[in-house]
């Protein structure tokens, strides 16, 4: 009866996201274990690095395909710097960069069939936000000091409304590190687990299953669109929180 | 992005200077017909992304204001009422930074 339970488990749709302890490490009572999350995640953070490298190698006028592809990335990210923060955004460019290039590797790495997802788990994308929303705050009290704290009060708004505005505002502020983990963990959990619920239907449908086939077909163009987009919102809204910071509402 | 200049067969000409030059006078004639809606509209161009980015304002919002409510509670011993307080606060900031988000987005394009 528990084998079966457990055979059954298997196939749920939501089983791809299970972590799964490869070398037990603990660490005074602390689970350190390397699981599958953490081992596509330095996969991830390799195939960057070696992206990169292989990319920069050659560095000819007239770029290559590799080059170009680089290249097109950092384009990316330095117009969403240039936009959205301004000149003084340049400084942050290596830290937008490597974080939309290891959420763009992580999410195209998940599309792999058999692979593990690592933006799908809400931690992740949670602690990869706190970092920045940490970040972004000490720059601004850094840049700014006490006065980083007129953020929280719009300008223009009439002083008896501040007591309402202020608690509102700051809630606002931390919410940011929720809705920008929330919206990328949720986005990738939610593909991923309706891929695997209609190719479940190919497979029960018999002859019956080329529907739901096609349908998997375009879902997984339509996950491909979402892994880029999710990454290069992530970057972007990392930009705009550090625009915030740098320039406080001055746009 | 926009790598489709006139190939130039000049190899005794190496001048960087004069090649940056000729790049950015190639790229200024490409950019203005593909330039802009190239980079700030690919997020907005997708209406699921922006949906779903306004949708989330909202949720994380209230989860962060309960949460706030809840700890404060637990802190000070008023059971239900500051939870109710920071709740509605929370509704608020949700429905103020998505029109802020969809202020912005109109603004871009």
């Amino acid at each position: 009866m528990e084998h079966e339970a457990a055979a059954h488990a298997e196939h749920s749709p939501l089983a791809q996201f299970e972590i799964d302890r490869w070398i037990p490490i603990h660490v005074f009572g602390i689970d350190a274990s390397f699981t599958n999350a953490a081992f596509f995640m330095v996969l991830s953070v390799l195939l960057v690095t070696w992206f990169m490298m292989a990319a920069t190698k050659g560095q000819s006028l007239v770029p290559g395909r590799l080059q170009a592809l680089a290249e097109a990335g950092y384009g990316l990210i330095a117009g969403a710097l240039r936009d959205n923060v301004g000149p003084e955004g340049k400084k942050y460019f290596p830290f937008v960069f490597s974080l939309f290039m290891f959420v763009l590797f992580a999410n195209f790495i998940g599309l792999i069939p058999f692979t593990f997802t690592v933006t799908s788990h809400i931690i992740v994308t949670f602690a990869l936000a706190f970092f920045i929303f940490i970040g972004v705050t000490l720059i601004g009290l850094w840049r700014h000091k006490l006065h980083f704290f007129s953020l929280f009060l719009p300008h223009g708004v009439p002083i008896f409304l501040a007591p309402l505005l202020v608690p509102i505002e700051i809630i606002g502020y931390l919410t940011r590190p929720v809705s920008l983990s929330v919206r990328l963990a949720a986005n990738m959990l939610a593909g991923h687990t309706m891929l695997e619920v209609f190719a479940g239907f190919v497979v029960a449908l018999g002859i019956f299953g080329f529907a739901p086939f096609l349908f998997v077909i375009a879902i997984y163009g339509l996950e491909v669109i979402v892994a880029f987009l999710q990454a290069y919102v992530f970057a972007v809204l990392t930009c705009l929180y550090l625009s915030d910071a740098l320039n406080l509402h001055k746009h | 992005m926009t790598d489709d200049k006139p190939p130039q067969p000049s190899p005794p000409e190496r001048d960087l200077g004069e090649f940056g030059n000729r790049l950015r006078r190639a790229q200024e004639e490409n950019s203005p017909p593909q330039g802009p809606p190239g980079n700030g509209a690919s997020v907005n161009a997708s209406g699921l992304g922006a949906a779903f980015r306004i949708a989330t304002e909202l949720v994380a919002a209230l989860i962060v204001g309960g949460g706030i409510g809840i700890l404060l509670d637990r802190r000070l011993g008023t059971r239900p009422w500051l939870l109710l307080v920071f709740l509605v606060l929370g509704m608020a900031s949700g429905i103020l930074s998505a029109v802020r988000e969809a202020k912005r987005m109109g603004a871009g394009s």
